[in-house]
């Protein structure tokens, strides 16, 4: 009983005790933030990582992949028949993506899928990062008409709304450029028959140039091929009424080339306005073309290109996909590429993915499979999701674990603190102690005491830590800007993050480790103090000065 | 009654603490034909106490024997440095000595194990110090309490809670302290200090009350009105006191006195009180 009364009068009255508590406390409150912050961008990233890559892959190494897609899904159902949740199959090559912004040529390296759209979005959650929500609904490869990312502030027009504007300023101004060079012409021509040298009579160069656009302009006579730009007026490669060496006019305002959805860190730039907004400028949005140039099948494999349609991005908030991949229909991708045999009809593809039921072991489905498709025979890879991003998770793993320890070093230093306090405290009160001892308490007794001190001493102050750090956390953002406006820097820089705002998640057994390593920490601190009190001798102790 | 060089009876076995009937000595014999003396309450033979200082060793008690029977209130007097304090921790086992015994009613102390000497400080020694000693912490009734605290866990302590604090009340309105039950030590003039660390040292109803110097850091008038709590206690109570002082005037109100001088057993006197 007297230990706990001395013990929360010790802590009421010995203001020292206050700057163990606020160390205790404010290590605890950073362990919290930091591990909240550090739990929402893990769970963040896997789920993006998880997202787009279904739980295991069995892939080709060959660019023609596996000759035949149906008889290895059959053995992979036989295999797996309790795991298996859905499997889909795909292509997958390096491309090359050209697209048209202001009258200049922009070019990215992709890894382009061929998806099957039926399947696809049962094997992950590729769906979902899609911008228009019909599409989040069901994958189409056909362009919407509007709406792409309602959620989104400041998205440019998009969709057919958008392709039917640019088609018809397009058409004017190619009208306007086909009229100013006929004029071009004619006064010529009447040079020519009057016999004068027409200098200066010769309309301004500057003023055939069409004015600035935000369309890529485009040139009737041009070929398939982006030519270079000459003469002024821009190479235009397709997006009008074209001639088609098939014959077939191509009316852009009305029909679309084949669906292609890009990752949208390839075709926009992440800016900030003068007034601090972050913002994304497209340079390729729902209702452009874009060139793709890929491998096809052929030994060596040769280079092909075909003119897609945008018809909607895909946003992960993962810089590394959202910046490499686009996806096209596989059906296509087969066909452009030649994967099907003529004979037999077989389409083959160079990845199966396979979605496994909750709570199946990744692990013990990759080395079934790796069994039955041995690699001395086949030459497959197969690897479940968390293998192929091994060293990300490693290193964030890792990141987790060297902070949380240096962290707990925080509340480590705050544990000699309150050594050192209680030290200070044991010797003040040694005549306390004395007075105990004469009044029969036992050395136990008074070792409690101190140990009762630490105890609640890592109490208060791990509760307090507690309560701060949960504030902080579910306040993050506001904190956040609250420091930027304070501090002029940035805390949280979403250009670089994809994120809108610091992901957080609260994990109750974290945070009941971290409290109770904190009142273990306070104890243990107090455990030297507590022994070297119920050490000292009685009279020793009421004697002293 | 004076240091003797006669043993009084002692119990062969070791005290087993809360299980022996404390003053029935297991040999004691009666007499009958003279009146009963009181029995031994507290008595030590032989007590040896030294302390060193590097190579300098102080002889604080050599060799010294002392009794006191049960309802005595015996003065202990000698100048500083004499050994009387020492004397008192000794038989209060707060100390150790080097060499002797030491008897609570007729069971040897000295040799206890330290969770005994414990208990028996709690439970049959009350201890009244020159400088008071109340924790600061605590107001008078809590301090007062503080026996009780020890001697009970928490959960005892709360059920007797209610028949506890009536009693730390009723030593502290015995003292004249009633008015003073909220008030921590800083608040408390010396004699009021001193009178509430009489009510701790009572709380527990002890069988020997060891008072160290209870007069000494207090004025004429404050000491005697001590002194008078003490005879009080004595006389009406027969509680049994032992009171270090080196005050003849304040001795002299004792029953007995007894003289140290440089650790040795002098004379004993019995006062005309």
């Amino acid at each position: 009983m007297y230990k706990l009364l001395l013990a929360w009068r010790y802590l009421r009255t010995r203001y020292i005790a206050l700057a163990s508590i606020i160390s205790v406390t404010l290590g605890v409150a950073t362990l919290i933030v930091v591990n909240s912050v550090m739990a929402g961008f893990t769970q963040e990233m896997y789920k993006r990582l998880h997202g787009i890559l279904s739980d295991v892959v069995v892939e080709s190494h060959d660019l023609n992949g596996l000759p035949d897609p149906d008889w290895h899904m059959e053995q992979i159902r036989q295999v797996i028949p309790d795991e298996l949740e859905g499997m889909t199959a795909s292509v997958q090559v390096p491309a090359m993506l050209n697209f048209q912004y202001n009258g200049n040529w922009i070019t990215r390296q992709v890894q382009l899928i061929g998806v099957d759209r039926e399947t696809y979005a049962q094997v992950s959650d590729f769906g979902k990062y899609l911008l228009h929500p019909e599409n989040r609904a069901k994958m189409s490869f056909a362009l919407r008409e509007d709406g792409y990312a309602p959620l989104k502030k400041n998205f440019p027009a998009a969709g057919w709304k958008w392709r039917r504007a640019r088609a018809m300023h397009e058409q004017a101004l190619l009208e306007q450029q086909h009229l100013q060079v006929q004029q071009q012409r004619r006064i010529q021509e009447e040079q020519a028959t009057t016999g004068g040298n027409g200098e200066g009579t010769l309309p301004d160069t500057d003023n055939a140039v069409p004015p600035a656009s935000p369309f890529p302009l485009v040139n009737p006579e041009a070929g398939n091929e982006p030519p270079a730009a000459t003469d002024g007026i821009p190479p235009v490669p397709y997006g009008q009424p074209v001639l088609e060496e098939t014959g077939i006019v191509f009316d852009a305002s009305r029909e679309q080339h084949t669906g292609i959805i890009l990752g949208i860190a390839l075709c926009s730039v992440r800016h900030r306005d003068p007034d601090g907004t972050v913002r994304d400028h497209f340079l390729c949005r729902p209702g452009d073309d874009v060139q793709l140039t890929l491998p096809n099948s052929g030994r060596p494999p040769k280079a092909i290109s075909n003119r897609f349609t945008t018809v909607d991005l895909y946003e992960s908030g993962m810089s590394e996909y959202d910046s490499k991949l686009a996806f096209i229909p596989l059906d296509e991708m087969q066909h452009m590429r030649g994967m099907i045999d003529h004979a037999s009809g077989i389409a083959s593809v160079t990845s199966i993915q396979i979605k496994l039921k909750p709570g199946a072991d990744l692990n013990s489905v990759r080395d079934r499979l790796q069994e039955r498709f041995p690699a001395q025979q086949f030459g497959y890879r197969i690897q479940t999701w968390r293998d192929m991003q091994g060293p990300l998770l490693s290193a964030v793993q890792l990141e987790t674990t060297i902070l949380n320890i240096l962290l707990f070093l925080i509340i480590a230093v705050a544990g000699f603190g309150i050594l050192a306090t209680f030290f200070m405290i044991v010797v003040e009160k040694t005549r306390d102690i004395g007075i105990l001892k004469s009044l029969g308490a036992p050395s136990g007794g008074v070792m409690s005491i101190f140990l009762s001190y630490g105890f609640c001493l890592g109490v208060v102050g791990s509760g307090v830590g507690l309560i701060l750090g949960l504030v902080l956390v579910v306040n993050i953002n506001d904190i956040a800007a609250g420091l930027e406006h304070l501090t002029g820097r940035e805390v949280f820089d979403p250009t670089v993050y994809y994120f809108q705002s610091i992901p957080t998640i609260i994990e109750p057994w974290t945070i009941a480790l971290v409290v109770v390593g904190a009142v273990g920490i306070a104890v243990l601190a107090s455990i030297l103090p507590a022994r070297h009190a119920a050490r000292l001798h009685p009279v020793e102790a009421l004697r002293y000065e | 009654m004076s240091s003797s060089s006669q043993l009084p009876t002692r119990p062969v076995q070791s005290l087993e603490m809360g299980r022996y009937q404390w003053g029935q000595s297991p040999d004691a014999a009666p007499a009958p034909d003279v009146k009963d003396p009181e029995p031994l309450a507290l008595a030590s033979y032989g007590l040896v106490k030294n302390y060193s200082k590097g190579k300098l060793q102080v002889n604080v008690l050599q060799s010294v024997d002392f009794e006191i029977r049960q309802g005595e209130f015996q003065a202990i007097i000698g100048q500083s440095g004499s050994g009387k304090s020492t004397l008192l921790h000794l038989l209060a086992t707060l100390d150790e000595a080097d060499e002797g015994e030491i008897f609570f009613e007729g069971n040897r102390i000295d040799n206890l194990p330290a969770s005994s000497r414990d208990m028996l400080r709690n439970r049959y020694l009350g201890m009244v110090f020159q400088f008071y000693h109340l924790l600061p912490e605590l107001n008078m009734l809590e301090n007062v309490l503080m026996p009780l605290m020890i001697r009970h866990g928490v959960f005892r302590y709360w059920s007797q809670k209610r028949a506890n604090t009536k009693r730390a009340k009723y030593l502290l309105d015995l003292v004249g302290l009633s008015h003073r039950l909220n008030h921590k030590p800083r608040q408390l003039s010396g004699g009021e200090m001193q009178r509430a660390a009489i009510a701790r040292a009572l709380i527990a109803n002890p069988r020997v009350l060891l008072a160290d110097e209870p007069t000494g850091n207090l004025d004429r008038k404050t000491g005697a009105d001590i002194m008078e709590i003490l005879r009080c206690l004595n006389q009406e109570q027969k509680l049994t006191i032992v009171m270090v002082t080196h005050d003849h005037a304040i001795a002299s109100q004792a029953d007995h006195t007894v003289q140290l001088v440089e650790g040795r057993m002098e004379s004993c006197t019995s006062n005309d009180v």
